[in-house]
C-alpha cells in the first residue's frame, strides 16, 4: 500500500457531506432508539433478585430453568458453581414479590432439602458507576479541549471532542439496535473506545497542523480542503495499520474469548472501527468546515478593509 | 577514510547482546510474574460485597477513622475465614467494598463479615444481664461439651460474680431461660426472634442453678466449623458499625476460571496476528516492533505485579488499548521513516528525521489519552479507576518501549550502515523513491 498524496485520486474531502449525512442518520436513529426501547440493561444497572439453589446432585442450567418455570418464574440468567456444579445462581431482573420468593423457596426445599438463599441487589451502585463514568468523560473532554487548544488551536480541540461523542453514541446505538446486555465491562469498553478515538484523531490533526505550517498561503476554503485531504492520505497507511492491529487483538477476544466477555469484545471491535471512521471522515472534516469558515471570513474582512482603504 | 565508510559491526554485536540479555531476563521469570498477578473476581470466581456503613448508636459519626477501624475489623474476620488475598477498601464517605476471591461458602462468609459480633446475655424480657464489656477480649474458644460431645463455644467472663449474679436473676424469673444474643438491636424481642430461622438468638438454655464461674459455655445447633467461626469472630472483636449490603456480585469459580483461560488463549492469538502483520508489512522494522512489543508486554506484567494490581476485564480492555498505542507509536515512526526514504533521503538521515518528526505526534496522542485516564481515575469509582490505572501504566510503558526502545534497537542497525541503500528492508520499493 502506498498512498502518495501527489498522485492519488482519493478524495476524502469531496464527499464529506455524505459522511456527515450517514453519521447524522445513524445517530438520529440512535437517539430515537435510546429514548424509546433504550438499552438492554443487565443486572448491574437494575433492581434485581438473585437466588442461590444448593442441590445434592450436579445441576444443569436447563434443569434449574425448568424448575423455576414450574413455579412460574423465568430466570434472566443462571450460572452454576460449586465443586460439582451443585449450586445454581439465578438472577431475576426486577425485585421478586414475597409470595414468588416463598413459593420458589418451598419448591426447592422439597426438591433438594435446602432452602435457597435469596438476595436482592439495589441498582444504585451500577447506576452510580455509569453516572460517574459519564461525568468523568465530560470533565475529561474539557481537559482535552484545553490541552489541545494550548498545543494546537481551539478548533482542533472542539472537533476532536465532537468525534469522541460521535464514537460513544455510535456504540450505544449499535447496542440499542442489537439489544445486547449492557453491564459494567461494557462501560470499560466504551471508555477504551473514547481513549482510542482521541488518540486516533490527535494523530491525524498533528499531520494537518504540520502541513498547514508548510503551506505558504492558506487563504480559501479550497486551500484548507487540499491540506486536509493531503494529510488524511499521508496518514492513511498508519490509520489503517493501527486499527487493523488493534482489531486483531479485540477480534481475537471476540471470537476465542468466550461468552463471559462477548459483549465487551463486540463493543471494542465496533467502537474501534467507528473510531477510525470518525477520525478519517468526521473529525478532520468538521475541522475543515470550521477552519474553512474562519479563513473565508478573514479573506472577506480583509477585502472589505481593502475596499474601504 | 575507508574505515569510516565501512560497516560498523560492533553496533550489531551490541544489538544482539541487548536482545540476548532481554530474552534471558524474559524467559527466566516471565511466567513467575504472570502467575503472581492477582486476578479479579470476574476472572477467578469469588464474591464481592459493597456495604454501606451505618452508625451503631446515636451520635456516632461516620468518619475516616471509623471507616478504617471497620476495615481492620473486617480484615480480622477474613483471617478467621482463612481467605487468601482479600481486598477490603474504603469507598466514598460511608462505604466499604470487600472482595473475596475463591470463597466457596459465600453465604456463610457474608454472615460472618456483616455480623457486628456483639454478644449479649438477656432474660426473656430482653433485659441485659451480661454484655461484651463483661467478657475477656480474645477469650473465646471452641470446644466440645463434656457430656454430649457436641461442639460448643466458650467465652471467658471478667468476674465470676457477674455470671453468678446473672444466673441468679434468671432463676428468679418464672421463665428461667437465658437468651444468648448475637447483634441485639433496639426493638428486637425474645418472643419474636426465638425459634425463627436465622435467629439472632444463638441459644436459650434453661438455667437450673447459680453458676459462679468465668468459663461460660454457649451451646447451640453448631457444627464444629460454625462453632470455630463464631469463636473466631468473637475474638476478632465487635464491628464498630452496622453494615448494610447494597451491592453484591458473585462469580462461580469454574466460570471465572474458564473465562480466564479463554481470554488468555484469545490474547495469544491476537498478539500473534499483530506480530505477523507487522513483520509482513514493515519487514525489518516490523521485527524491531515485535521485539519492542514483547519487551512492552513483559514490562507491563512486571509493573502490574509490583503495583499489586488486580487484573479484571476492564484491566484487560486497558491492556488492549495499551498494546494498540504501543503498536501505533511504532507504526507512526515507521510510516514517517518510509515517507522520508521515499523523498530520496539516505537510510541514516531518513531514520533520524522520521524519529524526530514522529515524536511530537506520539507525545500529543499519548498525553491527551493520559489526561483522559487521569480524569477517569480522579472522578471514577472502582471499575473505572482500575481501568484508568491500567491505561496510564500501559501508556507510559508503551511510550518508553515503543519510542526509546525501538529507536535504540533500530538505531544500532541503521548507524552500523549495514542497511544503507537497502530501502526494501523497510518495505519501500525502489520505484517509489523520487529523484532528488
Amino acid at each position: 500500500m502506498n498512498f502518495d498524496h501527489e498522485t492519488t485520486k482519493l478524495d476524502f474531502v469531496k464527499h464529506r457531506k455524505k459522511f456527515f449525512l450517514i453519521s447524522a442518520v445513524l445517530l438520529t436513529v440512535g437517539v430515537i432508539l435510546l429514548s424509546t426501547i433504550g438499552l438492554n440493561l443487565g443486572i448491574d444497572f437494575r433492581s434485581g433478585t438473585t437466588m442461590e439453589v444448593l442441590a445434592d446432585e450436579p445441576l444443569t442450567a436447563e434443569s434449574v430453568e425448568s424448575e423455576f418455570e414450574s413455579v412460574g418464574l423465568t430466570a434472566d440468567d443462571i450460572t452454576l458453581a460449586g465443586d460439582n456444579n451443585d449450586v445454581a445462581r439465578a438472577s431475576f431482573i426486577g425485585v421478586l414479590g414475597q409470595n414468588e420468593v416463598l413459593e420458589a423457596q418451598r419448591h426447592f426445599e422439597e426438591l433438594y432439602g435446602n432452602t435457597p438463599t435469596v438476595s436482592s441487589v439495589t441498582p444504585l451502585v451500577g447506576e452510580e458507576l455509569a453516572r460517574n463514568a459519564i461525568i468523568s468523560v465530560l470533565i475529561a473532554s474539557v481537559g482535552i479541549v484545553i490541552y489541545v487548544t494550548i498545543r494546537f488551536e481551539f478548533l482542533y480541540g472542539i472537533s476532536a471532542i465532537i468525534a469522541l461523542f460521535h464514537d460513544a453514541l455510535f456504540i450505544l446505538t449499535i447496542f440499542s439496535i442489537l439489544q445486547m446486555e449492557v453491564n459494567i465491562p461494557f462501560i470499560a469498553a466504551v471508555l477504551t473506545i473514547i481513549g482510542y478515538s482521541i488518540n486516533d484523531t490527535i494523530v491525524t490533526f498533528d499531520r494537518i497542523r504540520e502541513n498547514m505550517k508548510l503551506e505558504k498561503k492558506v487563504k480559501t476554503f479550497e486551500d484548507v480542503a487540499r491540506v486536509v485531504n493531503k494529510s488524511l492520505v499521508q496518514t492513511l497507511a498508519r490509520s489503517i495499520n493501527t486499527v487493523l492491529t488493534v482489531v486483531f487483538a479485540a477480534g481475537a477476544l471476540l471470537i476465542f474469548g468466550g461468552d463471559a466477555i462477548r459483549t465487551f469484545s463486540l463493543a471494542l471491535v465496533v467502537g474501534l472501527v467507528a473510531g477510525t471512521y470518525s477520525s478519517l471522515f468526521i473529525a478532520a472534516q468538521i475541522w475543515l468546515v470550521f477552519k474553512g469558515k474562519q479563513v473565508e471570513k478573514k479573506r472577506f474582512d480583509s477585502q472589505v478593509q481593502g475596499n474601504e482603504a | 577514510m575507508k574505515k569510516k565508510r565501512g560497516v560498523k559491526k560492533w553496533r550489531i554485536v551490541v544489538f544482539f547482546a541487548i536482545i540476548l540479555a532481554l530474552a534471558g531476563l524474559i524467559f527466566t521469570n516471565v511466567m513467575d510474574h504472570a502467575d503472581d498477578i492477582k486476578l479479579g473476581l470476574d476472572l477467578q470466581g469469588g464474591f464481592e460485597v459493597l456495604y454501606e456503613v451505618h452508625p451503631v448508636n446515636e451520635g456516632q459519626e461516620i468518619d475516616r477513622e471509623l471507616l478504617s477501624d471497620t476495615v481492620s475489623a473486617i480484615n480480622a474476620r477474613i483471617d478467621v475465614l482463612g481467605v487468601s488475598e482479600p481486598n477490603v477498601s474504603i469507598e466514598g464517605d460511608d462505604r466499604v467494598r470487600v472482595q473475596l476471591a475463591g470463597v466457596t461458602d459465600q453465604q456463610g462468609a457474608r454472615e460472618l463479615l456483616s455480623t457486628e459480633a456483639r454478644l449479649s446475655f438477656r432474660d426473656v424480657d430482653d433485659n441485659v444481664l451480661i454484655d461484651g464489656s463483661d467478657l475477656v477480649e480474645g477469650g473465646a474458644g471452641q470446644s466440645f461439651h463434656a457430656d454430649t460431645n457436641r461442639p460448643i463455644v466458650t467465652v471467658t467472663g471478667r468476674d465470676a460474680n457477674v455470671f453468678g449474679d446473672a444466673t441468679e436473676e434468671v432463676l428468679a424469673h418464672p421463665d428461667s431461660r437465658m437468651a444468648i444474643w448475637l447483634d441485639y438491636d433496639e426493638g428486637d424481642s425474645f418472643d419474636e426472634e426465638f425459634g425463627k430461622e436465622d435467629s439472632k438468638i444463638i441459644s436459650a438454655p434453661n438455667v437450673s442453678s447459680v453458676l459462679r464461674t468465668t468459663d461460660i459455655m454457649i451451646e447451640g445447633a453448631f457444627t464444629v466449623e460454625e462453632a470455630q467461626d463464631l469463636a473466631g469472630i468473637l475474638n476478632a472483636g465487635a464491628l464498630p458499625v452496622e453494615l448494610e449490603e447494597i451491592y453484591s456480585n458473585a462469580v462461580g469459580a469454574s466460570l471465572g476460571e474458564r473465562a480466564m483461560d479463554m481470554a488468555i488463549a484469545a490474547g495469544f492469538i491476537g498478539i500473534a496476528l499483530i506480530f505477523a502483520y507487522m513483520l509482513v508489512y514493515y519487514r525489518f522494522m516490523g521485527l524491531i516492533a515485535v521485539l519492542t512489543l514483547s519487551v512492552y508486554i513483559y514490562f507491563v506484567l512486571v509493573i502490574f505485579n509490583w503495583m499489586n494490581a488486580v487484573l479484571t476485564l476492564p484491566g484487560i480492555a486497558a491492556l488492549i488499548l495499551g498494546v494498540g498505542m504501543a503498536v501505533d507509536a511504532n507504526i507512526i515512526t515507521y510510516e514517517r521513516i518510509k515517507d522520508e526514504l521515499r523523498t530520496g533521503k539516505s537510510t541514516m538521515s531518513a531514520f533520524k528525521a522520521g524519529s524526530r518528526r514522529s515524536l511530537s505526534t506520539i507525545l500529543d496522542a499519548n498525553i491527551t489519552t493520559i489526561l483522559a485516564a487521569g480524569v477517569l481515575f480522579y472522578f471514577g469509582t472502582s471499575a473505572v479507576q482500575g481501568f484508568a490505572v491500567m491505561l496510564i501504566t500501559s501508556i507510559l510503558v508503551s511510550f518508553v518501549t515503543a519510542v526509546y526502545g525501538a529507536r535504540l534497537l533500530l538505531g544500532l542497525w541503521v548507524n552500523s550502515r549495514i542497511l544503507n541503500k537497502k530501502p526494501k528492508m523497510f518495505g519501500v520499493k525502489e520505484r517509489e523513491i523520487s529523484e532528488l
